[in-house]
């Protein structure tokens, strides 16, 4: 018989309660319990950062920790970033500077640029793709990306 | 891919965490998960019991006492990289901290995890030897402290006994230090990563230690090339002369990422840029 267990996480500002099985990775209760698909699951081996989400306020990835890990924790994904008439400064960023192309590897990036920009609101060139480097994406070649967050950057500082 | 099932439970203190351990077969610590987490889900590992010590307040933070640096064993990478205790005084594993994986990664993996995990390619381990940390381990039966030197005994094997858990690091404090690391582009691992902690009196080398990761089955400290520097100065004829065939590739593991005589070859390089740049700041 699977046992599950009870969890309480703030997701995206709002109080979720569920029972889970200890071996739910946060990446699937969010998916498929919570239907928050803008997080993607892009590999099995915790390398593509697809699936990148802030857990008290630390871009984590989702696929390589339980969701009972995340019980009492808030936890923001791409949807509670920012809001379709509200983009948040990176979303803003991205759209303007072309950032994607397919879109799959975006929220990850976006979420991982946010983190970045938080705690350093001024960063390098260099320090971008440093921050990047748990990031895959297989169609722009980083260069938008980079200049995204560039444009985002200068909007923060401005 | 999906784990097989466990029971999975918080210890909220190191006695806790200890008593769960023992409480079932086949259980195991879950620290920062990983490393466990994508094995588990890869299903190359299996735990019937998992016991999260990612919370024990006891076991987090960098602290200070005169020379001495203590990291609790659940300190996580991001953590140990922004140390400002560190970053002053013994800045040789916030510098490692800073190249290992990428940012989420850093942000779970702790160091006790990475420690007691022991991947020969892991970058924590060149460090812990060049500073000769120690590695303090508690048990049901009391605690004990094991030398870096003694620590590692194989691929993924430690002096942990089982039942025994990692508590803390201890390092001193050192300035003259640098970690040279060539990171394989797929993985971010080191293919070869070298530490060096020397000291500089009166233009010569009065004390070298160098840890060298990646390379072997299990990390290594280069006591012959210590020895060969000892009251040399670190100028580059010398240098040069003395970081070359250090370990002999028949030793060393060769894969479809690097030959054993390339990696071999990364030692010296390694080795001689790491003493140099340590030599500069110490
Ligand atoms: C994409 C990716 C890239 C990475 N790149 C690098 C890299 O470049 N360099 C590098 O060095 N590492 C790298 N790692 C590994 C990373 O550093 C892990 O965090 C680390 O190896 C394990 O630490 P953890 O806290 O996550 O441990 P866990 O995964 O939780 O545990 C690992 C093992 O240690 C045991 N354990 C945990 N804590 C303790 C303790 N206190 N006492 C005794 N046993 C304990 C567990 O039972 C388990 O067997 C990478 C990992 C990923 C996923
Ligand atoms: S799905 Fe690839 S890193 Fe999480
Ligand atoms: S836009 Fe397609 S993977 Fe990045």
């Amino acid at each position: 018989m699977t046992t599950t267990m009870a969890i309480k996480v703030t997701v995206n500002g709002e109080t979720r309660v569920a029972d889970v099985e200890p071996r739910t990775l946060l990446v699937h209760w969010l998916r498929e319990d919570l239907a928050l698909t803008g997080t993607h699951i892009g590999c099995d081996t915790s390398q593509c950062g697809a699936c990148v989400v802030h857990v008290d306020g630390r871009a984590v990835k989702s696929c390589t920790m339980f969701a009972a890990q995340a019980d009492g924790c808030a936890v923001t994904t791409i949807e509670g970033l920012g809001a379709a008439d509200a983009l948040h400064a990176v979303q803003d960023g991205f759209w303007e500077e072309h950032g994607l192309q397919c879109g799959f590897c975006t929220p990850g990036m976006i979420m991982t640029a946010a983190e970045l920009l938080a705690r350093n609101p001024d960063p390098s060139e260099a320090e971008i793709r440093h921050a990047l480097e748990g990031n895959l994406c297989r169609c722009t070649g980083y260069h938008n990306i980079v200049r995204a967050i560039q444009h985002a950057a200068k909007g923060a500082t401005a | 891919m999906i784990t097989t099932e466990f029971s999975y439970q918080k210890a909220g203190s190191v006695d806790e965490a200890l008593r769960l351990l023992a409480a079932a077969p086949d259980s195991a610590l879950l620290a920062g998960g990983h490393s466990l987490i994508p094995s588990m889900k890869l299903r190359v590992t299996a735990a019937s019991a998992l016991v999260d010590i990612s919370g024990v307040a006891a076991l987090k933070g960098v602290s200070r006492a005169g020379d001495t640096f203590r990291i609790g064993a659940s300190t996580t990478h991001r953590d140990v990289a922004e140390s400002a205790d560190l970053r002053s005084g013994s800045p040789l594993l916030a510098e490692v901290a800073g190249v290992i994986g990428d940012p989420a990664v850093r942000n779970r993996g702790t160091i006790g995890g990475s420690l007691a995990h022991a991947d020969p390619a892991a970058d924590y381990p060149a460090a812990i030897i060049a500073l000769g940390a120690q590695i303090e381990v508690a048990g049901t039966s009391g605690s004990r402290t094991i030398a870096a030197d003694d620590f590692f005994t194989g691929t993924f094997e430690t002096a942990v006994a089982a039942g025994e858990m990692i508590t803390a690091v201890t390092v001193p404090a050192a300035t003259g230090v640098a970690y040279e690391k060539f990171v394989h582009p797929a993985s971010g691992y080191a293919v070869v990563g070298v530490a060096a902690v020397v000291t500089v009196a009166g233009g010569t080398i009065s004390s070298l230690r160098v840890g060298v990761t990646g390379a072997g089955p299990q990390a290594l400290r280069l006591t012959g090339l210590e020895s060969a520097l000892a009251g040399k100065t670190a100028d580059d004829a010398t240098l040069r002369s003395a970081c070359s065939g250090l370990v002999a590739a028949g030793d060393l593991v060769g894969d479809h990422q690097a030959s054993a005589a390339y990696r071999a070859s990364l030692v010296d390089t390694l080795a001689r840029r790491a003493i140099a740049r340590a030599a500069a700041r110490g």
